[in-house]
C-alpha cells in the first residue's frame, strides 16, 4: 500500500506536541480558506449549518461501510452537504422562508435525523456525539498512522490541498460569484454551481475537522481568521493569505496557551483566534476602532481649528478694535477639551498671537480664515440663487461644508453665481 | 404534582417549553434573528462552566444564571461587532457562538480536572439535553418562565409588532426601537437557557425556529401567528415525547416539529406549495385559454358580426400554442365555441368574452404606445402579458382617456329601456 509508505521517514523525530500545532495549523488553514468566501458571501453560518447537517450522512456512510476509514465519511459528508444546500436553497426559494430560517429548520431537523439514526443503528460503537462536538486534539500524535502521518493530520492536509487545488484552478469563478453572482452568471459562469461546489468543500472540511477538533469549533476555524482577515485588507488575494496566517498563529498561540494552563488545546486555539480578531477590530489600519477614532479626533481638530480661525476673522472685519480672548473664542466654537489644544496647535504653526489672554491673527492666519469664509459665503449664495433655499437655512449648511470645499470648487462657485461681491446676507465675499 | 407520572412530567415540561419558544422564536424569525437562539444556545457554556466553577454545585438555579449571563453578553457582543466594525451580522453571530464555546472547552477541561470536583457528566446534560431528568422544580420554573415570557409578549404586544415589521417607522414616531431589540432578544435568551437542560442545544435550535417558521405559513397576522407557533411548539412537545418513545427525546420532539413544518409547507392554505402550485396552474389555463379567445376574435374580426367558422388548421398557423386540441375542448365545454368537426364558431357568449379581451387588449397597447412611448412592434408581447390582469376599473378608465381624446367612440353599454315604469314599486311597497 503506498499509503504505507512513510513519506517523512528522513524527517527528524516529531514530537507529539509538534504534531498537534501541525494538525491545528493544517486544519485550521484548510478551513480559513474557504472561510473567506463564507465571509464575503455573508454565509458564515452555513459553516455551523453544513458541520452539524452532515451528521446523518456520517452515520449512514459508518453503517454501510461498518467502519469508520475515511472515505466512506467524506462521500456520506459531501452527499449530506449537497442535500442540505439544496434543501436550504429550495425552502428559501419555493417555500419563501426566510434565509436564515431556512437553514434553521435544515441543519436542526438533518442533525436530530441524525441522533435518532446513531440511536436505532449505531448502539454501542464508540460512536459519540459529544465527540463530535469537541473532538480529540490532545490524541492526535496516538492516532494510528497513514503514510508516516497521524491520520487526523494526514485527512485535513488531503483535504487543505484539495481546497488549494480548487481555489487556484477556479479563483476567478470563486472570486467574481463571490462579489457579483449576477455578473457571473451573465458571462456564464454559474454562480449557482460555484456555491454548490462550496458548500461541498466546507462539509468535507467540517468532516476532516472532526476527529481533531470537533463540530463547533470548526466553525470558529471556518469564519474567525477569515473575519479578522477582511478588517485588514480590501484585497481577496490578501485577504486568503492573512486568513490562512491568522489560521496558524491561532494554533501556535492556542497551542503555548493551553500547554501552559494545561487545558483543553482546540478550544484554546479558538480562543486565541476569538483574542486575533478582537486585536484587528482595535489595532486595524484602516478599518480599526482605534484609528477610526484616531481620524475622528483629527477631523474635530482641524474643524475647530478653521472655525477659530474664520470666527477671529469676523471678529476683525466687524472692525472692532476689542481683540478676544481664549476664553471667548472656545466659548464662541463651541468649547469642549478639543478647544485648548486647537488653539495652542494654531499659536505652533503660525496662525494666530497669543499675547496673554488675548487672541489675534497673524498674516498667515488670516489669509486662511480668508479662503474658509469666502468659501462660506460662496456657498450660502450659491444655495440662495440655485436652489433657492430660504435665508435663514444657509448658515448651517455652509457651516458644515465650508471645511471640504478647494479652491477650484471655490472658482467654480465664483462663476456659478451672479458676479455679486456680497452673500445674500449683505457682506463682502473676501 | 407529585401524582404525576414521569412521562407526564416530560410531557408537560416540553409542551410548556415548546410553547413558549414558538412565541418568542416568532420575533426571532420575523426579524431575520433566526440564528440567534443557536448562538445563545451555544454561547450559554462558559456562563454554566463558570458557574459551576465558582459555586461548586450542579444548582438548576445557578447554572441558568450563569448561562443567561454569557448569552445576554454574546448578544451584546454581537450588537457592538455589527455596530463598530465591518464585520457583517452573519459573521458576528459565527464568530462569537464559536469563540464563546471554545472557551467554555476549555472551562470545561478545568472542570474535569481532579481535585475540582466536577465531572462532566451533569454538564454533558446541560448541553444535550435530559427530559428524562424532568424534575418537580424544573416544571415550577418552566411555569414560571412561561407565564412571565407570556404576559411580557402580552404587554408589549404592539410595540414588538411595530418594531418587527417596520423598525424605520417606528424609530420615527419616537419608539426606543434598540431597547425594545434588546428587550425581545433577552426573552428569547431566557427561553433559550431555560429550555437548554431539557432539549440541549441544537434541538433548542430548532425549537425557536421550528414552530415560528411553521406558523408564518398559515397566516399573515401577528396575533395568529404567535398563538399557532405557540400551539404548533405544544403539540410537538406532546407527540413528540409520545411517539418518539425509544428515541431521545429531544430528538424525537424536533423531528415531530418538523414534520408539522413539512405540511405545513405543502399544504397551507395560501402559502402551501400546493396551493401556490394550484393558483400558478388556475392562473395558466386562464391566459391560455383568454389568448385563444383574442386569437379567434382576430382571425374572425373582419367578417364580424357574421360569426364564421375557422378550421383547426388556420387556427393552428394564427400563432404558437401549447396544447391548442385541448384548450378548444375547454372552450367548448364552457359553451364559447361550438364544434363541428375540424371546424368551430364562436357561440354569442364566446364573442362577448372575446370582445372584451380584445378590447382590454388594445387599450393597453394604445396606452403604451402614446404614453410609455414604446414602438408599436413592441407593445404586443407587453399587452399580452398584461392584459389577463387589468382590473375592470383601469379599462374604464382608458377607454374614457381615449374616448376624451376622440379615439374612440363614448358610448355607454347600450341598454334596453325599462319594460316598466321606474319608481313605482316604491309606493307599492310598504
Amino acid at each position: 500500500m503506498i499509503l504505507q509508505t512513510p513519506i517523512f521517514a528522513a524527517m527528524p523525530e516529531v514530537t507529539p506536541g509538534q504534531w498537534v500545532v501541525l494538525t491545528g495549523a493544517a486544519t485550521n488553514v484548510a478551513c480559513a480558506l474557504l472561510g473567506c468566501f463564507l465571509v464575503l458571501r455573508r454565509m458564515s453560518m452555513m459553516g455551523d449549518a453544513l458541520s452539524h447537517a452532515v451528521l446523518p450522512g456520517l452515520v449512514v456512510a459508518f453503517l454501510f461501510s461498518g467502519s469508520m476509514s475515511i472515505l466512506p465519511l467524506f462521500a456520506g459528508a459531501v452527499a449530506c452537504g449537497l442535500l442540505t444546500t439544496f434543501l436550504i436553497q429550495t425552502l428559501h426559494q419555493y417555500g419563501r422562508v426566510p434565509s436564515d430560517a431556512s437553514m434553521g429548520v435544515v441543519f436542526t431537523s438533518m442533525f436530530a435525523l441524525g441522533v435518532v439514526l446513531v440511536k436505532k443503528f449505531v448502539s454501542g460503537l464508540h460512536f459519540d456525539i459529544a465527540c463530535v462536538y469537541e473532538g480529540t486534539l490532545e490524541l492526535v500524535s496516538l492516532a494510528d498512522p497513514i503514510g508516516g502521518l497521524p491520520r487526523p493530520l494526514f485527512t485535513t492536509l488531503l483535504v487543505l490541498l484539495v481546497n488549494l487545488a480548487v481555489l487556484v484552478l477556479l479563483w476567478k469563478e470563486l472570486k467574481l460569484s463571490s462579489f457579483d453572482p449576477a455578473l457571473a452568471t451573465t458571462i456564464g459562469i454559474s454562480a449557482t454551481a460555484m456555491h454548490y461546489l462550496l458548500m461541498t468543500l466546507v462539509a468535507v472540511t467540517a468532516v476532516a475537522s472532526f476527529e481533531a477538533v470537533g463540530s463547533i469549533l470548526v466553525v470558529a476555524m471556518l469564519i474567525v481568521p477569515a473575519a479578522t482577515a477582511n478588517l485588514l485588507t480590501d484585497r481577496l488575494a490578501v485577504m486568503v493569505l492573512l486568513s490562512a496566517a491568522v489560521g496558524v498563529a491561532s494554533s501556535v498561540l492556542g497551542y503555548w496557551a493551553a500547554a501552559f494552563w494545561d487545558t483543553n488545546i482546540a478550544g484554546m486555539m479558538t480562543v486565541a483566534a476569538g483574542l486575533l480578531y478582537v486585536l484587528a477590530v482595535f489595532l486595524s489600519p484602516r478599518y480599526g476602532v482605534c484609528s477610526t477614532l484616531v481620524r475622528n479626533v483629527r477631523m474635530s481638530l482641524r474643524v475647530l481649528r478653521e472655525d477659530l480661525l474664520a470666527m477671529l476673522y469676523r471678529v476683525e472685519e466687524l472692525g472692532s478694535q476689542k481683540q478676544m480672548t481664549a476664553a471667548e473664542a472656545s466659548e464662541a466654537v463651541g468649547g469642549g477639551w478639543l478647544v485648548g489644544w486647537g488653539v495652542r496647535e494654531l499659536v505652533q504653526k503660525g496662525r494666530i498671537l497669543r499675547d496673554g489672554e488675548r487672541l489675534q491673527l497673524t498674516d498667515k492666519g488670516r489669509q486662511d480664515a480668508r479662503q474658509l469664509v469666502r468659501s462660506h459665503r460662496l456657498w450660502e449664495t450659491y444655495l440662495v440663487q440655485h436652489l433657492g433655499m430660504p435665508l435663514d437655512h444657509v448658515h448651517e449648511p455652509a457651516h458644515r461644508v465650508e471645511h471640504f470645499i478647494n479652491e477650484q470648487l471655490r472658482q467654480e462657485l465664483e462663476s456659478e453665481i451672479d458676479p455679486s461681491r456680497q452673500d445674500p446676507h449683505g457682506r463682502d465675499i473676501p | 404534582m407529585t401524582g404525576l407520572s414521569l412521562t407526564e412530567k416530560v410531557m408537560i415540561g416540553t409542551s410548556l417549553l415548546g410553547g413558549m419558544s414558538g412565541v418568542v422564536g416568532c420575533f426571532a424569525v420575523l426579524r431575520g434573528r433566526s440564528l440567534v437562539g443557536d448562538m445563545l444556545a451555544h454561547a450559554a457554556l462558559p456562563g454554566v462552566c463558570l458557574a459551576f466553577l465558582l459555586m461548586g454545585t450542579r444548582n438548576l438555579l445557578g447554572l441558568s444564571l450563569g448561562a443567561l449571563a454569557s448569552g445576554l453578553l454574546a448578544i451584546a457582543a454581537v450588537t457592538i461587532i455589527v455596530r463598530w466594525t465591518r464585520t457583517k451580522e452573519d459573521a458576528a453571530i459565527g464568530i462569537v457562538l464559536s469563540t464563546f464555546f471554545g472557551a467554555g472547552v476549555v472551562l470545561l477541561s478545568q472542570i474535569q480536572k481532579p481535585g475540582v470536583g466536577g465531572s462532566k457528566a451533569g454538564l454533558d446534560a446541560y448541553l444535550f439535553g435530559e427530559p428524562g431528568n424532568m424534575l418537580n422544580g424544573d416544571l415550577v420554573l418552566l411555569t414560571v418562565v412561561a407565564v412571565v415570557v407570556l404576559v411580557f409578549v402580552g404587554l408589549l404586544f404592539k410595540e414588538f409588532q411595530i418594531v418587527c415589521f417596520d423598525t424605520d417607522f417606528a424609530q420615527s414616531q419616537g419608539w426606543p426601537t434598540l431597547r425594545l431589540d434588546l428587550v425581545m432578544m433577552a426573552s428569547l435568551a431566557v427561553v433559550t437557557i431555560v429550555g437548554l437542560p431539557i432539549v440541549g442545544v441544537i434541538l433548542m435550535t430548532a425549537m425557536i425556529i421550528l414552530p415560528a417558521a411553521t406558523a408564518r405559513f398559515w397566516t399573515n397576522r401577528l396575533h395568529v401567528m404567535l398563538l399557532l407557533a405557540g400551539g404548533f411548539g405544544i403539540a410537538a412537545g406532546l407527540f413528540g415525547t409520545k411517539l418518539g418513545r425509544g428515541l431521545p427525546a429531544g430528538a424525537a420532539i424536533v423531528l415531530t416539529a418538523a414534520s408539522l413544518f413539512i405540511l405545513s409547507l405543502l399544504f397551507a392554505p395560501q402559502r402551501g406549495i400546493v396551493a401556490r402550485l394550484l393558483a400558478e396552474y388556475r392562473l395558466r389555463k386562464r391566459i391560455a385559454r383568454e389568448h385563444l379567445l383574442r386569437a379567434l376574435y382576430e382571425l374572425s374580426e373582419a367578417q364580424l358580426p357574421e360569426l364564421i367558422t375557422l378550421d383547426l388548421q388556420t387556427i393552428q398557423d394564427y400563432r404558437y400554442w401549447r396544447s391548442l386540441e385541448s384548450l378548444l375542448q375547454q372552450a367548448v365545454e364552457a359553451g364559447e365555441l361550438q364544434r363541428s368537426g375540424k371546424t368551430f364558431q364562436f357561440t354569442p357568449l364566446g364573442l362577448r368574452r372575446a370582445a372584451k379581451l380584445t378590447k382590454a387588449h388594445r387599450l393597453w397597447e394604445m396606452f403604451m404606445m402614446q404614453h410609455v412611448g414604446i414602438a408599436p412592434d413592441h407593445v404586443d408581447r407587453d399587452a399580452d402579458d398584461v392584459e389577463h390582469l387589468l382590473p375592470e376599473g383601469l379599462l374604464i378608465e382608458l377607454e374614457q382617456k381615449l374616448a376624451s381624446e376622440g379615439r374612440l367612440p363614448d358610448v355607454v353599454e347600450e341598454v334596453p329601456i325599462s319594460p316598466h315604469s321606474l319608481g313605482a314599486d316604491k309606493a307599492t311597497r310598504p
